[in-house]
């Protein structure tokens, strides 16, 4: 006696967490039936295996037939076929999307294309998260792309319009779009002990101030060149940056600048000494990431130069949080004291962001 | 002309890609009733087309209304070659005849393709303008309301219930006609959806016209069942029950009119009679068919048999010559009808008097060809012709058809009669089909019936009176309605437990709903019997005799089964018997299903003991006990699982007994020679008759095993086929109809019937053990209306479809209603009572319904600009107002919501909403699908392509109920359910027929707040975009 057919279709959508979080995670149906028995389902309902097999089976199937419309989330509110309700129904979008912490380490900044995808067998033998996972998870931020790719307006809003996330998870989706589209290197030795949440943290800042749609929504010219708004840096901005230069290549500049910087905190600082000893070189490193981002291969390098320049001899030399936080807050500040220097709407702009990106991503 | 039809097509979303170049479609829709077609404009590059047409408009007799269904059809405009059609919808027009269902149907259509399933949705607007017409003669009987619910539906009342109706129409199978050779599967697949909604249509239209006959406004109980008789053909028929409802007027009625939510739940399944026993018969031995058409026409009857319970001694003292004077009225109302029989399972309070028991009646039949005039044909999906109505001419076809039935129907009457009564309710017909080899069933439940209901208000008041006060509460229905002297059947009785006045017998089989006034102790719970026979292949008559020579065998083991687990249960009346007998090439299933009660009226059953023949053997006896001690030990377990502890009646009061003849039941194995074992093994039901079950064949030893194999369902879950469960009342709203479809393939090899009966079981057993795991979070719960229907597509196969529904409710009031529900139940008896006898005669003489047209319609079209109003304010709205002044109701209150999410729709199998009141009734939904694949294993196999048809098939019931602006389906049943497959060639087909009525709901906690300020608009209804003016 063999079962040909088995199937159970509820008028309402029966969606079962659970089996639901196993069938995302790639399992097989006999992997997930063996996971659930270990889980103690047995014990805890009576159930038999056979049960448990066809159970999974059919949830396997409804997530299946489910998957065509979570491609695109609004079709999942407007379709007849199942009636699910809001509450699951953003359940399942919300679960579908998710990432893993350990997958989205490997893929930030990579192009969504074809070739990454080839590397994903690599990815899954590394993190441990199975092929089909891994295909998913890529296959979602490559979705998420193609579709707010030309898109006008907030990309966080965009995303969250497209495919209905929670606002948490549409800004998560920026980041990686955002990261994707700019390539900034994340995979560096130096930058694995960085979390996806300290770059997420970095993308919102600067789609906030150094993309174009930061300008304000009418950068007041139409032409198409402007289209993506939120997506690329502005480039011109990126130009202007060169202007920084001044601060450091011009002697006097940069000692009036340590001078000030030196008297305000003196006293303040723990690490006062080394803050002094290092000043030049600390100056030097930010401003020239900031000169270099004319080039893409530089922009691309951001996150390095930022950590070898900066948060790398910081830390060498043990500053506390705290103190750096002082530090760059008075760095910044100090400049506007700089008669000298004509630039200081364009120093805000770019120093607001790096300061905030530079905080969080000091730690260990 | 009595009839304008008005359609407009909206919009169009979700569409396929149709042009793999551009990635988009050109999308038109044609617009076709009856011959005439109106197109839409293309609606260039496009998934999300907005035609926003005109109204197209079709002018037609009411008799094409109530036939036709209207045809829509998305087609992807090619200029080069042959528009391709994207899918279909058909949209039965005839919830829009009659003046209280539906004024519009309006909302998302889930676009059909018989090949691919669903593919995008259309957004349609349907309107109907009916003039008056005051033909006598007229073909069409539009007005007659129809219901599958198979109670007087709530928000209604009974004011005569006519009695039976019934009719069959007849066609070829288009899927078997000569031009199916060289059409695509498409082709034949849309022509035979066609022709069974045209036929579906007709049928009705018929069965409108004799309630119209019978001067009935409405049929209740609608059940309508296709026949796939292959190259013989295809039937349609259907029987239901003629009444005269009146709608309980306005809004402000429902409240005191039905009550709390509770209360009103349980008036649905309202009263009903008592049966006892059952009583069966099926023709078969071989009477070859007598007649003129000889070997074609041949038909096998099988012998008489009686079973059951036990039944008894004409009714107490002061019965007599009352009994009699009530059964002469009765019968002098139910003698002018052939059949008096009653499709309805649950009645007014008063209707029922006495049950007798189940009848059946089986029949085996030879299928013959159909000759089809050609002219009949349908070709493709022009409809050139009229349907034949082979009534009128002089094909005997459908005669043999008919006579068939009738003939079964006959012989359900004199079993009904032998049992004393005059009427049949809770009466359902069935087919089993395989090749040519055709079962015919048909069961009900004897009764004695109230003739009040069943005239034209002319039984006088005095008698009526008698009848209640000779009625007690909640046991009435139990008492036997045939003579003490002159039984039927053996039987034993003794007096009624509850009134100590009239006889009852020890058990009682029915087929209906239990009577909510029944005293009830403890909880119910759902019994089948499970049995296979093999039976060689044969062909024509030698496989009909062997059919028939099986079937006295199956019933008798299917009731001896039944019997058994009912007393295992410690339980002794069967509600809801439905006994499904299927014919398959090599074997014969039975299955039968019913919800076993313990009533207080009745006696307490008695055990279940075991003999052996053999008490040589000190090793066997042992073996013996210890079974024995195993079968008391559930016995005792069931009385607690459900709580069945009815109150000890000391033997004195009860007085003795009536004279109990000293044989024990003989009905299964006969009782062996060593009684004294017998005496000695009786571990606890000593007082008691106890079933003696021999154990010296294997087969019986066998039967024993399966009885103590059966697991009782995990704590929290009850399961009954009845509507509801009885002992449980405290239902909360949440529910979850489900259709559950198993099929398994039986290793061909050394098949025994203990090997095929062990299958099925474990099938059925392991399906409701999967039933009970899915449906683990809504605990506690109780599985309801769980109905089971087998079928064996093939050789190996056994396919297994369970629809149900899933209700939870409150388990801490639950064990306070249990305490005093007896009470309870008696109090609300005597109110019942009461209200009966207010009962207002008058009303019975204007049966005619005044307007059979809404004479309104047009007056809604002049006030046009109506269009997505929420269903809940519609309702209200409608309620309100005469149709007249409805116009002025539906201004545009609720903008079209722009997000519009999904409205939901629920789904049951009852005829009532948990926690809600049914406030309209919008009319029957009835529908057939077809889906078939060339592509098996990328839709997922088997399992993958039933699965997503039937979440389709839901969809689309879904849709056309929103559309006609309700929020539920009640009293959903799928008919049929015929899956074929050819893995070999990737190929599957499914047919599926569905039907319930489309209702409008409000929840009760909604209800003040709407009813006293109107106006809430709550957005159900997916909003039909634009405006909706002409």
């Amino acid at each position: 006696m063999t079962s040909e057919l088995d199937i159970f279709v509820g008028n309402t959508t029966l969606i079962d967490e659970e089996v639901y979080r196993l069938w995302l995670d790639g399992y097989s149906v006999s992997d997930a039936v063996a996971l659930r028995v270990r889980a103690g389902i047995l014990e805890q309902t009576g159930a038999t295996a056979a049960v448990l097999q066809s159970d999974t089976m059919d949830h396997y199937r409804t997530f299946h037939m489910l998957e065509r419309l979570l491609h695109a989330p609004p079709k999942l509110l407007h379709q007849l076929v199942f009636q699910i309700p809001p509450s699951r129904q953003a359940l399942l979008i919300e679960r579908y999307y998710a990432f893993d912490e350990a997958f989205v380490r490997e893929v930030l900044g990579k192009k969504l294309s074809k070739g990454t995808k080839k590397d994903l067998d690599d990815i899954s033998a590394k993190t441990g998260i199975t092929l089909k996972s891994c295909r998913r998870q890529f296959d979602n931020f490559k979705r998420v792309f193609k579709v707010v790719e030309e898109m006008r307006g907030s990309l966080a809003d965009n995303i969250q319009q497209h495919f209905l996330f929670s606002d948490r998870l549409a800004r998560d989706y920026a980041a990686i779009v955002f990261f994707a589209n700019n390539r900034f290197e994340t995979a560096k030795k130096k930058l694995q002990y960085l979390s996806f949440g300290d770059f997420a943290f970095c993308a919102e800042l600067m789609i906030q101030n150094w993309t174009l749609g930061a300008v304000g929504e009418a950068p007041s010219k139409p032409d198409s060149q402007v289209d993506d708004m939120d997506m690329d840096l502005d480039k011109e901005f990126l130009q202007d940056l060169k202007e920084l230069k001044v601060l450091v290549a011009d002697k006097d500049l940069l000692d009036l600048h340590k001078s000030l910087v030196c008297t305000a905190l003196r006293g303040k600082l723990g690490v006062f000494s080394e803050m002094e000893a290092n000043f030049k070189n600390l100056s030097r490193g930010l401003v020239n990431v900031a000169a270099k981002l004319t080039h893409n291969k530089d922009v691309r390098d951001l996150f390095v130069d930022l950590v070898e320049k900066f948060v790398e001899p910081c830390r060498s030399d043990h500053w506390p949080l705290g103190d750096v936080r002082l530090f760059l807050n008075q760095y910044s500040v100090t400049v506007h004291s700089l008669d000298g220097f004509r630039h200081q709407a364009l120093w805000d702009r770019y120093m607001d962001t790096l300061r905030g990106c530079l905080l969080r991503l000091y730690h260990d | 002309m009595p009839g304008k039809l008005k359609v407009k097509i909206v919009a169009g979303r979700h569409l396929p890609v149709m042009d793999r170049a551009s990635d988009l479609t050109d999308a038109f829709v044609e617009v076709k009733f009856g011959n005439t077609t109106f197109k839409t404009d293309v609606y260039l590059k496009s998934l999300n087309p907005q035609w926003n047409s005109e109204w197209f408009k079709f002018e037609v007799d009411d008799e094409d209304l109530q036939d036709e269904p209207l045809q829509i059809t998305v087609l992807d405009h090619d200029t080069y070659s042959a528009n391709d059609a994207i899918g279909k919808v058909y949209i039965d027009i005839d919830p829009l005849l009659y003046s209280e269902a539906a004024t519009v149907i309006s909302g998302w259509f889930p676009i059909y393709d018989t090949i691919h399933g669903i593919r995008g949705e259309i957004n349609v607007v349907v309107k109907v303008d009916l003039f008056n017409d005051l033909n006598r003669f007229r073909q069409s009987s539009c007005g007659v309301k129809f219901f599958c619910t198979t109670s007087i539906p709530k928000c209604y009342r009974a004011v005569i219930i006519h009695g039976f109706v019934e009719e069959l129409v007849v066609n070829e199978d288009p899927e078997y006609q000569w031009i199916d050779r060289i059409r695509t599967p498409r082709a034949s697949n849309e022509a035979r959806q066609r022709l069974i909604s045209l036929m579906s249509g007709e049928l009705q239209r018929k069965i409108g016209l004799k309630v119209l006959e019978m001067r009935g406004n409405a049929v209740v109980g609608y059940l309508q069942c296709f026949d796939l008789e292959g190259e013989s053909g295809l039937v349609v028929r259907a029987i239901g029950t003629a009444c005269t409802l009146d709608k309980l007027s306005s809004p402000a009625a429902f409240l005191p009119a039905c009550n709390s939510p509770s209360k009103e739940m349980k008036e649905s399944p309202l009263a009903h009679p008592p049966s006892h026993g059952c009583r069966s018969t099926h023709n078969s031995p071989i009477h070859t068919a007598t007649g003129s058409r000889l070997t074609q026409n041949f038909s096998v009857s099988v012998p008489t048999l009686i079973y059951t319970g036990m039944g008894s001694g004409s009714a107490g003292k002061e019965g007599g010559p009352f009994k009699a004077l009530l059964r002469q009225q009765t019968q002098s109302a139910l003698e002018q009808r052939e059949f008096p029989f009653f499709t309805l399972t649950a009645f007014p309070p008063g209707f029922l008097v006495h049950v007798g028991g189940v009848v059946s009646a089986r029949s085996v039949k030879l299928l013959d060809r159909i000759h089809n005039p050609a002219f009949v044909g349908i070709m493709g999906n022009t409809r050139s012709y009229k349907l034949l109505d082979w009534n009128s001419f002089n094909s005997d076809e459908p005669e043999t058809r008919d006579a068939w039935w009738a003939e079964i129907r006959q012989e359900i009457k004199s079993h009904a009669k032998a049992l004393g009564c005059h009427a049949v309710v809770g009466y359902s017909e069935s087919t089993s089909i395989c090749e040519e080899v055709c079962i015919l069933s048909a069961s009900g439940t004897a009764a004695v019936l109230n003739p009040r209901f069943l005239q034209d208000g002319t039984v006088e008041g005095c008698l009526e009176q008698r009848i209640e006060e000779n009625l007690p509460a909640g046991c009435g229905f139990c008492h036997i309605p045939y003579d003490e002297l002159n039984m039927p059947f053996p039987a034993h009785l003794t007096y009624c437990y509850n009134c100590r006045k009239q006889k009852v017998p020890d058990v009682l089989f029915t087929t209906i709903d239990l009577p909510t006034d029944a005293t009830v102790v403890g909880k119910g719970c759902l019994i089948q019997a499970r049995l296979c026979r093999l039976k060689k292949k044969a062909q024509a008559e030698a496989n009909a005799t062997a059919i028939s020579n099986l079937l006295p065998f199956m019933e008798y083991e299917v009731h001896t089964q039944l019997m058994n687990k009912l007393k295992l249960k410690g339980m002794n009346a069967l509600f809801g018997l439905r006994i499904q007998i299927t014919v398959g090439e090599n074997m014969l299933m039975g299955l039968a299903s019913a919800t076993a009660v313990y009533l207080a009226a009745l006696p307490m059953p008695g055990g279940i003991q075991i003999a052996g023949k053999t008490p040589s053997d000190g090793s066997y006896e042992q073996h013996i006990s210890h079974m024995q001690k195993k079968i008391s030990d559930t016995i005792a377990k069931n009385k607690e699982l459900y709580e069945i502890n009815p109150p000890e009646i000391s033997e004195e009061i009860i007085g003795s007994p009536i004279p109990e003849p000293k044989q024990r039941s003989r009905l299964l194995r006969s009782q062996s020679e060593s009684s004294d074992e017998v005496t000695e093994l009786d571990l606890s039901h000593g007082k008691k008759d106890a079933f003696v079950l021999e154990i010296d064949d294997t087969d019986a030893m066998e039967d024993v095993h399966s009885l103590l194999t059966d697991v009782p369902p995990p704590s929290g879950f009850y399961s009954c086929n009845t509507e509801i469960m009885p002992g449980i009342n405290n239902w909360t709203s949440e529910i979850q109809m489900f259709t559950s479809v198993r099929v398994i393939r039986l290793s061909s090899l050394n098949l025994t019937n203990q090997a095929l009966n062990k299958n099925f079981n474990d099938l059925c057993e392991n399906l409701l053990k999967s039933l009970y795991f899915k449906l683990r979070s809504m605990i506690p719960c109780c599985l309801c209306h769980v109905n089971f229907t087998v079928s064996l597509p093939e050789d190996e196969l056994i396919q297994v479809t369970v629809t149900a529904v899933a209700i939870t409710f409150d388990k801490n009031q639950a064990l306070q209603t249990t305490k005093t529900h007896i009470e309870k139940s008696l109090q609300r008896a005597s109110t019942d009572n009461e209200e009966l006898l207010q009962f207002p005669l008058e009303l019975c003489s204007d049966s005619l319904p005044s307007h059979p047209f809404p004479p309104a319609k047009e007056h809604l079209e002049s006030a046009r600009s109506n269009s997505g109003i929420p269903a809940a304010q519609r309702a209200v709205t409608v309620e309100k107002a005469s149709p007249m002044g409805e116009g002025n109701f539906r201004n545009r209150s609720a903008p079209p919501c722009a997000n519009s999410t999904v409205g939901v729709v629920k789904m049951t199998p009852l005829s009532f909403i948990p926690g809600a009141k049914i406030t309209k009734y919008l009319g029957i939904i009835n529908m057939f699908f077809i889906r078939e694949t060339t592509s098996l294993r990328e839709e997922g196999g088997v399992s993958g392509f039933l699965h997503a048809f039937i979440a389709e098939v839901f969809a689309m019931v879904r849709a056309h109920v929103a559309a006609l602006g309700g929020n539920a389906v009640v009293s959903y049943i799928m008919k049929q359910c015929v899956f074929m497959e050819n893995p070999n060639k990737n190929q599957a087909q499914c047919l599926i027929n569905v039907s319930g009525d489309a209702v409008i709901f409000v929840r009760e906690s909604e209800l003040e707040v709407i009813s006293t300020q109107q106006p809430t608009a709550n957005c159900q209804q997916s909003c039909a975009g634009g405006e909706v003016t002409t």
